[in-house]
């Protein structure tokens, strides 16, 4: 962890916000819900955690960011355009013909991401397979993955969850953005998870439980697996609130893929100014 | 016919990527744990550090295949053609080939090959799935060397390749030194009366029936397609309009494999007719190689008569 204070991480953390609401208010299109309760921890990583060059995105040694619940893509292109991975008026463009910010991650159109997603369950497995390429070539990388709580339906996940601690990849840290809900209901309505911390220690995982949209917890949590030397894999449960920052967005299922309109949007760039 | 040594293509993909791997150390093998058939074990053995088990998990292997490759390492994913279309296709498409990345799927116990194991383990529809996939590639070698000469041309070259294998053996029809390339056939035979297009197991059968043919005035061009996609658009475009009757024969159902891809050819010219030998859109079940064939028409006597009574 960078030497960077809460306060500030919370500053980008709103700023994340801002900037992917006012992205998916221009496309009328995009999932405000699920980026929303990722902000703190897509800040703290990318402004504060990972090894990265935005210079370079290439660069063999940086560290991996993988949004598995691709949807929520948004909130990291802000990340990638506020950080200068690709010119920010670029931001402007989501999911329009011929942009480099798809609906869902495009590693080949967009500068900074690490593998293509948007169908869950799946990036997991890449992220297995890029910690797997780090520790065979004895490189020091870390590979996050940012994975859904409704995702971890699939049965791909559990597999990757297998192969990880298998084969000793301390290098992979997962993070649960544990939003509790789901496209069709909360995920206890739809598929009960039961006790996530406990299902990743029993999967032989370094494990944390939070509140993934408390940054002090976030930056914390981060700095333990900085020092960590159990040699285990890491999996953050991050209990966050889809929607988290508006009022009316919060918790609300509506909310998972829809876009504001003009009034809409004005009271939430509000809320998320000053608080509320 | 001469008798021929019989090798399964799978052997000769696992004796070749073991000297791969020994050449370049970024080659990795992804097996799913079925590396034992599908002729790993010496990979494993010697190069451990390039090699991995997801376990019973081929989607988990696809994907972490793809994860590999994004560091430059080129990874084969190793099982059976059944599950390495249909069980892992959709990871396939969206972490391999919509990337672009250099991965490659190589199956053992392709078509009806498999014969014993049933229908569940005969992968008839493979070929065909991973055709309509953007930036795939899709091949079948017709023997021991060509399988390990095909696996070589597909290390080589980048981006996701299909490699599909026999389970049982098949006749060797080549000799090493035969050269192979992606994406281009070969004429394995010169004739001006029809046109015979196999792949995989199935070319012998071709080879075989235009012999028979020959000894009955007709002059058979055989032609060996071991990719279906890219496919030699112009050895096919050369039998339309040298020949314009064209047999096609392949271990695979007749929907959307090499006879499809050769009706698109021919459709596009307007011009040239195409009768498909393959499987008949049916499942298959528990009994010998040469029976499930025979039950599908895909005999040397089938291929004779269709060329025959043209």
């Amino acid at each position: 962890m960078k030497n960077i204070s809460v306060q500030e991480l919370k500053e980008h953390a709103k700023e994340l916000r801002k900037t992917a609401l006012t992205m998916i208010y221009e496309a009328q299109s995009g999932h405000p819900g699920g980026a929303f309760s990722s902000a703190e921890i897509t800040a703290a990583l990318y402004y504060g955690e990972m090894n990265i060059d935005p210079k370079n995105p290439k660069w063999p040694d940086r560290d991996r960011y993988i949004l598995s619940k691709g949807h929520a893509c948004p909130i990291q292109y802000a990340a990638l355009g506020l950080l200068g991975y690709f010119p920010e008026e670029k931001l402007h463009t989501l999911r329009q013909e011929g942009s480099i910010l798809q609906g869902h991650p495009d590693m080949k159109k967009c500068p900074g991401i690490d593998i293509s997603t948007g169908s869950l369950g799946q990036g997991l497995s890449c992220g297995v397979g890029m910690a797997l390429a780090g520790k065979r070539d004895g490189k020091d990388y870390r590979v996050f993955v940012i994975v859904g709580d409704g995702e971890l339906d699939e049965g791909q996940i559990w597999e990757a969850v297998m192969a990880g601690n298998a084969w000793n990849l301390d290098n992979l840290v997962i993070i649960l953005d544990n939003n509790g809900l789901q496209l069709d209901g909360t995920t206890d309505q739809v598929i009960p998870h039961l006790d996530l911390t406990k299902k990743f220690e029993a999967f032989g995982y370094e494990t944390y439980e939070i509140d993934g949209n408390d940054m002090e917890q976030v930056v914390e949590t981060l700095k333990k697996i900085d020092a960590s030397t159990t040699g285990r894999p890491k999996c953050i449960n991050a209990h966050t609130v889809k929607g988290k920052g508006v009022s009316f967005m919060e918790n609300q299922l509506g909310w998972h893929g829809m876009a504001p309109n003009a009034e809409q949007y004005a009271t939430a760039m509000e809320e998320l100014e000053r608080g509320f | 016919m001469e008798a021929k040594k019989l090798i399964a293509t799978r052997d000769g993909f696992g004796e070749e990527i073991v000297e791969l791997g020994r050449e370049n150390r970024d080659i990795y093998v992804v097996d799913v744990d079925i590396g034992k058939s599908c002729k790993t074990g010496a990979f494993a053995k010697a190069l451990p550090q390039q090699h991995v088990n997801v376990g019973i998990a081929e989607q988990n292997g696809a994907g972490v295949a793809a994860g590999l490759a994004t560091t430059g390492k080129i990874p084969f994913v190793v099982t059976y053609a059944v599950f390495g279309s249909l069980r892992m296709g959709e990871q396939i498409r969206q972490e391999i080939c919509y990337p672009n990345l250099n991965v490659k799927i190589a199956c053992s116990h392709g078509g009806l090959t498999p014969a014993n194991d049933g229908a569940s383990h005969q992968g008839i529809e493979d070929m065909g799935v991973l055709r309509t996939i953007p930036n795939m590639r899709v091949v079948m070698p017709a023997d021991y060397y060509a399988a390990k000469a095909l696996v070589r041309a597909a290390a080589e070259i980048y981006g996701p390749v299909y490699l599909r294998f026999t389970r049982d053996a098949i006749p060797v029809i080549y000799d090493e030194n035969q050269k192979f390339e992606i994406g281009k056939a070969i004429t394995l035979r010169e004739g001006g009366d029809v046109a015979i297009i196999a792949n995989g197991d199935t070319v012998r059968l071709a080879i075989e029936a235009a012999e028979v043919l020959a000894g009955r005035g007709i002059s058979a061009r055989v032609l060996d397609m071991h990719t279906i996609k890219p496919l030699d658009v112009e050895a096919v475009s050369a039998c339309v309009n040298d020949i314009g009757k064209i047999i096609t024969v392949e271990d695979h159902n007749i929907l959307n494999g090499l006879g499809s891809a050769v009706c698109e050819v021919s459709a596009g010219m307007g011009k040239g007719r195409v009768k498909r030998v393959g499987i008949q859109d049916c499942f298959g079940q528990s009994a010998p190689y040469e029976r499930l064939l025979a039950m599908n028409g895909i005999t040397v006597e089938n291929i004779v008569e269709l060329a025959e009574k043209w």
